[in-house]
């Protein structure tokens, strides 16, 4: 089990390094449509603070989409998704340690460039740390989501698009939760009760969202 | 040990074959055979608990494969048409990865010396990316080297993509295999010889 998470890990891993363009693309994407938003609403800085922690969320959730058609579209591609399914390991290690993977190389990252961005909103340092962590517990929610939706497009035409689509709507509590905490912090409010239920959340995810991954790869490859 | 009763299969509402019905002990081969789009790939996928069958079911040591899942896949290699190599990772990396994912142990000598029984040594740290479509076809197929173990091998298309060099090698490793009591089925359009103790032929029709 623990053999099948850390194989599936390591290897994912590897790749991503040697793909660094892919990881870079990702954050890249997030910082522009971060500044894109007080660039377009001028330079007040009240409005400005207010929108803050959803554009952050938003920007967050694009961005992790983007890396997702290429989650299990890749392997299913060379065969190496084949391999998986008949594999002596647990399929649903392996496929957890692909999704840990996805979120080392996007999540993460994300989360830890989240305040960044939020100090162009002007938002202080409380509301800043209630951000990431926020962003620590809320993008493994996304990458769990993700990876179901891009499990149930494989070999579907136009499976960028389609996962959006998929995908988006079952962020919204995420998104809720998350941009909540920081709103709470924002208004002297305790961020503790968001975060709980963001926990919450993620709990569900990675129980809901492992096994429905596993089952749409066997459909996929049947 | 391998027994499939009357299985027939279906791809996107047409029936492709049905009623084929394989009974294999040790030490037996099964040629499957056929015109394209005839289901020999089908047929493999089946047998590998990938595609579920229309009708019919798959047994192995008596248990149907849907319920042994992963304890299936730990006695069975399953080889099918893609070379399954990660094309960023070396030759070396994905023989490795592979090969646990399959739950053989193997040191680094060992894995070593399987890359170098099918003539691809040299290549070892090279990129999948940057290696032939025999070579490819090689590393994938080094698993075999280290499979002894592994009781049932599915092979689909082994030969293909490999030149005489390679096909020697090939067929030296699956008739080892036969020889030590180990259970093949395979796919191929060419007539390569192979010692088994018993040889049973599909001919799926067009």
């Amino acid at each position: 089990m623990g053999e099948a998470f850390a194989l599936a890990l390591r290897r994912d891993l590897r790749i991503a390094l040697r793909r660094k363009s892919d990881a870079a693309n990702v954050l890249l994407f997030f910082v522009i449509v971060a500044s894109l938003f007080p660039l377009g609403t001028g330079a007040e800085p009240e409005p400005t603070r207010a929108i803050g922690a959803g554009v952050v969320w938003v920007a967050a959730l694009l961005a992790s989409l983007l890396s997702l058609p290429r989650l299990f579209a890749a392997d299913l591609a060379d065969g190496t998704l084949e391999q998986m399914l008949v594999s002596a390991q647990p399929l649903g290690a392996v496929v957890a340690g692909k999704i840990a993977a996805h979120w080392l190389t996007t999540g993460l990252p994300l989360a830890l460039l989240a305040p960044l961005l939020g100090l162009q909103y002007g938002l202080p340092a409380a509301a800043l740390a209630v951000l990431c962590a926020a962003a620590l517990i809320g993008t493994p929610v996304l990458s769990l989501l993700g990876a179901t939706g891009a499990a149930l497009t494989l070999g579907v035409r136009g499976a960028g698009v389609l996962v959006s689509i998929l995908v988006l709507p079952l962020c919204v509590p995420a998104l809720v939760f998350g941009a909540g905490a920081v709103t709470a912090s924002l208004s002297g409010l305790d961020p503790a009760p968001h975060l709980s239920l963001l926990g919450a959340l993620l709990a569900v995810s990675l129980a809901v969202g492992l096994w429905a991954s596993c089952a749409a790869l066997r459909v996929a490859l049947d | 040990m391998l027994e499939a009763r009357a299985i027939g299969c279906e791809r996107g509402g047409r029936r492709i074959f049905g009623g084929i019905s394989i009974a294999l002990a040790p030490g037996e081969l099964v040629r499957v055979r056929g015109p394209n789009g005839s289901g020999k790939t089908s047929l493999l996928r089946i047998l590998a608990g990938l595609t579920r069958p229309a009708e019919g079911e798959v047994r192995w040591r008596g248990a149907p494969i849907g319920e042994l899942a992963e304890e299936y896949g730990a006695e069975m290699l399953f080889l099918g048409h893609a070379p399954a190599l990660k094309a960023e990772l070396s030759a070396a990396e994905n023989l490795d990865f592979s090969l646990r994912l399959a739950g053989i142990r193997a040191s680094a000598s060992e894995r070593r010396a399987a890359l170098e029984r099918l003539g691809v040594g040299a290549q070892a740290h090279r990129a999948a990316r940057v290696l032939s479509e025999g070579q490819r076809r090689r590393v994938a197929l080094a698993r075999l080297a280290l499979a002894a173990r592994v009781p049932l091998w599915l092979l689909d298309e082994p030969f293909v993509a490999l030149d005489d060099d390679g096909i020697a090698r090939v067929r030296e490793l699956v008739a080892g295999h036969l020889a030590a009591g180990g259970m093949a089925v395979l796919t191929s359009h060419q007539e390569i010889a192979l010692p088994a103790r018993a040889l049973h032929a599909i001919a799926l029709p067009a």
